[in-house]
């Protein structure tokens, strides 16, 4: 029984969901040099394209048809069968369709959150390869075992309201194996070399707007569990934006606007999977986690271990997606979503091993096929741009333009 | 007392920047300028236009030194500039009539440094 509130909810989250592609954009291109700035904007847009075909013609069918336990097969591919009747196993009240699409906005922004682990060195053509591949024979199956009728990992239980293992967990650890096989940047002046702070914030403030769809929208329903999500998302991103801020002014002197936003986006990853399961006072100790375990990984790991993560893909996707599962294991409550589990502290310890399990089941698969994807795409496509190009700029050898002019 | 202008690769300005403080040269202005030698520029195409030859972005330096200094300044530009690619870019060396300090008002080689 099709309910006219949750299509135009779950229409409406879409398209907030659509708007954090373009704000991810902006996020990591202003966090690149100038003469890379367009080759991000770049990915992320041709990942819109690209992805959003990938998703009607197979991608949707291989993450949630019917399939056995491991993926869904082909049977909706290129959408049959996807019509404008709901399909009960997924949401009672609204058309088939309308979730396709709502679940086409995730399969396009999780590859485009990697782009931050290469970005500035990566060939045009082998990115496209590369984002194809991982969307089929990463996301796609993942996507399947959490969420997907049938999945083995949701057979077992384990709660991911929005994509904390399928989104930031698999995106995370892709960002960490491209990078380390990718390589550092030359020439780089410092890292992170930012050439447009306002572009960041802007960004900051897409995603953190579009999060409302995405965690909210994940409800599936206008009802009172998507105004839970979406009251915990804000709760998260407040409370780690200001957390971080207040970390750098101990630590550094000075809080930064970098951090602070930085810190926002680590709280929205991290609160993901939990939105819809926990209280909002629980959101708030979630947003404050993340902050704290995202800077020690942003701050203080990642200069050590000396892998060149060039916009902090893993060190907040990934540390955020991974710390927020573990957490939705502590503080999921039943009396929140009576759909979930309780978690640890509500006296059901098996939930955070079930957690547990899947983080560490995701992250093997995650960095096996990934790595496998990676050999593959650098045989055929060759991975990093030559030196000469690299250092002239993606945007002059990869597309033939400039972002900005120097003389009027 | 003489001005060194030396065009560069934008990329190289770390390194030169590197190279001139390790001769003890820390006054240095630049600038980013566009232009193209040997190189002969790049390609850049807009909705389909195509325009070639367009100039390139390079950064420019200049630095007023005394007669002491200016070997020194040079081959460190050179260590930190040079790859032998066309594009590298140029050294200038000027006679420099004049130079004075605003704070002091001080003049000639004693003001330079």
């Amino acid at each position: 029984m099709i309910n006219g509130a949750d299509t135009v909810f779950i229409l409406f989250s879409t398209a907030l969901v659509m708007l954090m592609t373009p704000g991810l954009a902006f996020f990591y291109g202003g966090m690149v040099r100038r003469k890379n700035v367009l080759s991000v904007l770049m990915q992320c847009f041709i990942a819109l394209c690209l992805l959003s075909l990938h998703w009607m013609f197979f991608g949707y069918s291989l993450s949630f048809a019917p399939g056995n336990i491991f993926w869904g097969g082909f049977k909706w591919a290129g959408l049959a069968g996807v019509g404008l009747e709901p399909y009960t196993a997924y949401s009672a009240t609204i058309p088939h369709q309308a979730f396709m699409i709502f679940q086409m906005m995730f399969a396009v922004i999780t590859p485009a959150l990697i782009i931050g682990a290469f970005a500035e060195r990566m060939r045009f053509s082998a990115f496209l390869a590369f984002i194809l591949l991982w969307a089929t024979f990463v996301y796609d199956p993942i996507c399947h075992w959490v969420w997907g009728e049938g999945g083995w990992l949701k057979n077992l239980g384990v709660l991911d309201f929005a994509g904390g293992i399928v989104v930031h967990t698999s995106a995370g650890i892709a960002a960490l194996v491209t990078t380390i096989f990718m390589g550092k940047r030359k020439n780089l002046e410092h890292t992170p070399s930012p050439h447009n702070l306002p572009f960041v914030v802007l960004g900051t403030a897409l995603l953190w707007f579009g999060w409302f769809g995405f965690n909210a929208g994940s409800a599936l329903a206008a009802n009172g569990l998507a105004v839970n999500a979406f009251v915990a998302t804000n709760a998260a991103a407040a409370a780690a934006g200001l957390s971080w801020a207040l970390l750098e002014w101990i630590r550094n002197g000075k809080p930064t606007v970098f951090g602070m936003v930085t810190g926002s986006i680590a709280g929205l990853a991290t609160v993901t999977p939990a939105s819809g399961f926990v209280s909002v006072m629980s959101a708030i100790i979630i947003g404050v986690s993340a902050s704290v375990l995202c800077f020690i990984a942003v701050s203080i790991t990642k200069p050590k271990f000396k892998y060149d993560d060039s916009l902090d893909a893993f060190g907040v996707h990934g540390v955020g997606g991974i710390l927020g599962t573990l957490l939705t294991g502590l503080f999921a409550s039943k009396a929140i979503n009576s759909a979930g589990a309780n978690g640890l502290f509500y006296g059901n310890y098996k939930q955070f091993f079930i957690q547990l399990f899947a983080v560490i089941v995701v992250v093997i698969y995650t960095f096996v096929v990934t790595f496998i994807i990676y050999k593959l795409v650098d045989v055929f496509f060759r991975m990093r741009v030559s030196e000469k190009d690299e250092s002239m700029g993606l945007d002059l050898t990869q597309h033939h333009e400039r972002a900005y002019t120097v003389l009027e | 007392m003489k001005l060194i202008i030396a065009i560069i690769q934008p990329y190289k300005l770390e390194e030169v920047k590197e190279e001139l403080y390790k001769s003890e040269i820390n006054l240095i202005t630049v600038s980013e300028v566009l232009g193209h030698g040997r190189q002969m520029g790049v390609t850049e195409v807009y909705r389909g236009h195509k325009e070639t030859g367009n100039l390139l972005r390079k950064v420019r330096l200049e630095i007023a030194v005394n007669e002491n200094f200016v070997e020194p300044a040079i081959k460190a530009i050179v260590k930190g500039a040079k790859t032998g690619e066309a594009g590298d870019g140029k050294i200038f060396v000027l006679d420099l009539n004049e130079c004075v300090r605003i704070r002091t008002e001080e003049r000639g080689p004693v003001a330079i440094g």
